[in-house]
């Protein structure tokens, strides 16, 4: 479904990713792993067509879309939970998941999509016209992913989704990832809470200052000594 | 007497809330100061005024070609002054440089075009006036403040209710969050560009009924104005913008009516001054 080759980005003189390649298979999901400062951003930036690369190319849906306006590239079927959520504070959660929607015409459709939201996260439902910025960290994440799926995305990308939640919020969202993928959409997610990441994930990549250095099943991941000791915290006890 | 001035003091200054409304809609989605303003729609005003006077066109004929030409000089701000700028991560203040060198294009062709004479407004509409008890109004004043608070009220629902409206909400908020949510931010900032500049193409016909002509020095006077009132109200504040606008327009004219007319802008300045020292991020504005 996506289809990541040799890609490159740099901020003026620094090369942030390093040719990269990666896929993400349909209807699956695929953790991109990684210290903090590896470029996970960077690279979903890159995806979601905020950065320009410098060289390589991505494929979604057999469509190039290097080179793509974001606008363009949500509108083919990518939506990105950024880092740090981005709410649009000064707006209320029902214009936050309607924006989610901007690219869409069939108000039914929109409707329907919103009443499903409510339902799986019923906080947002009690929120409706509380503005975004109003809202705890975990609330606020519930929110930014039901946004991004608003847009239908067949692919749905989520930048480091449990960043700064307590424990309990973060399974919840892994929980809700799981969900959604399991309903048909493939997910691409970047973590640094690597057990959690794994757990869920189909196949996994290791980003390390920007390069590919492992990948393989999740689960062969999760066994590997070299993931264990790096980003499980040392041997199993 | 007192509420005679009022009701002046209300049409004036609602005109001074449309020019503000350009100057923070600008701000909000662009987080620049559009010095280029006052001299885009006094140019789309005095092509409206020609027409009436030297085509015998009807006002509302004025009204559409200065919104309309207001408009396109917004458009030719964005795509020679503003995007090019934008696409390489220049700070902020160039662009402000940049829309000076467009006001004093506009201004030279101004001079070119228009001379640089007042130009007297034709005097059959507005010499009517309206005996209400206590007040009376000059038809004139009451097409102004009509035409004014009607515009404010629905750019103020559009904004809110809009698809349109909230698409420019969400630029202003965050541009990179409202990019990825699938909103074409550049297609959004032309609408506000000319949205804002079509604005001031109202107050500028407006402003020409109410003193009966039109300099094209008032581009840069009514600027001013515009942007003290900004600066009063908040920047990037609409509500900010409609409110402070009608209060400068009140309290310039009782300063008239019940001081000196040549302290008319000292004491509305002075008075704008005091405020900001009370209060720094203006009337309507969040604290940083
Ligand atoms: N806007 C930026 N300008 C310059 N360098 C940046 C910028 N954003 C990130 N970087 C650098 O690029 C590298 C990768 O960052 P990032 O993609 O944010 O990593 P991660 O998301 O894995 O923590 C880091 O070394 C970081 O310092
Ligand atoms: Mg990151």
């Amino acid at each position: 479904m996506l289809s990541i080759q040799n890609l490159t980005t740099s901020y003026g003189q620094i090369k942030a990713i390093r040719g990269i390649s990666l896929e993400v298979p349909e209807g699956k999901i695929v953790s991109l792993i990684g210290a903090n400062g590896a470029g996970k951003t960077t690279t979903m930036r890159t995806i979601a067509g905020q950065l320009k690369p410098q060289s390589g190319g991505i494929v979604f849906c057999g469509q190039k879309i290097d080179g793509s306006k974001p606008h363009q590239i949500v509108k083919a079927g990518l939506a990105l939970v950024p880092e740090g959520r981005q709410i649009l504070g000064k707006m209320t959660v029902l214009e936050n998941l309607e924006m989610g929607a901007f690219q869409r015409n069939d108000a039914q459709g929109i409707k329907d999509d919103m009443e499903k939201m409510m339902n799986w996260f019923p906080i947002l439902r009690e929120r409706l016209s509380q503005l975004g910025g109003t809202m705890s960290g975990g609330q606020q994440q519930m929110l930014a992913i039901a946004r991004a799926l608003m847009s239908r995305p067949k692919l749905l990308l989520l930048d480091e989704p449990s960043m700064g939640l307590a424990p309990i919020v973060v399974s919840d969202i892994f929980k809700v990832i799981k969900q959604i993928n399991a309903e048909g959409t493939t997910v691409l997610i970047v973590e640094q809470n690597v057990k959690q990441a794994l757990k869920i994930a189909d196949y996994g990549y290791v980003l390390e200052a920007g390069q590919i250095v492992l990948d393989g099943t999740a689960e062969s991941l999760l066994n590997d000594e070299r993931v264990k000791e790096a980003y499980l915290g040392g041997r199993k006890h | 007497m007192f509420w005679q001035q009022l009701v002046n003091g209300l049409t004036v200054g609602s005109t001074y809330s449309l020019i503000a409304l350009g100057y923070t809609l600008i701000f909000g989605v662009l987080g620049i100061i559009n010095m280029a303003h006052g001299q885009i729609f006094i140019f789309g005003s005095l092509v409206g005024l020609v027409l009436m006077t030297s085509m015998q066109m009807p006002l509302g004929v004025a009204l559409v070609a200065s919104i309309v030409i207001s408009a396109i000089l917004g458009l030719i701000l964005e795509y020679t002054a503003l995007r090019p700028l934008r696409k390489k991560n220049v700070p902020h203040l160039a662009s402000l440089i940049s829309t000076i060198g467009f006001a004093i294009l506009v201004e030279e062709a101004m001079h070119k075009i228009f001379g640089a004479d007042s130009r007297a407004f034709p005097q059959s509409f507005g010499d009517k006036t309206f005996d209400l008890g206590v007040i009376q109004i000059r038809s004139v004043d009451l097409i102004i403040l009509a035409i004014a608070l009607i515009l404010m009220f629905v750019l103020h629902f559009w904004i809110q209710k809009t698809k349109m409206g909230k698409a420019i909400r969400a630029t202003a908020e965050n541009t990179d969050t409202a990019n990825i949510l699938g909103i074409n931010t550049n297609m959004v900032i032309i609408v506000t560009v000319m949205l804002a500049s079509a604005l001031g193409g109202v107050a500028g016909i407006l402003i020409g009924m109410a003193y009966s002509a039109l300099i094209p020095t008032m581009g840069m006077t009514l600027g001013f104005k515009g942007l003290a009132v900004l600066i009063l109200g908040g920047v990037g504040s609409i509500p900010g913008a409609m409110v402070c606008g009608v209060l400068l327009g009140v309290i310039e004219v009782f300063t008239v009516a019940y001081g000196d007319s040549s302290y008319r802008d000292a004491v509305a300045f002075g008075l704008i001054i005091v405020i900001l020292l009370l209060k720094p991020e203006g009337l309507f504005g969040r604290k940083a």
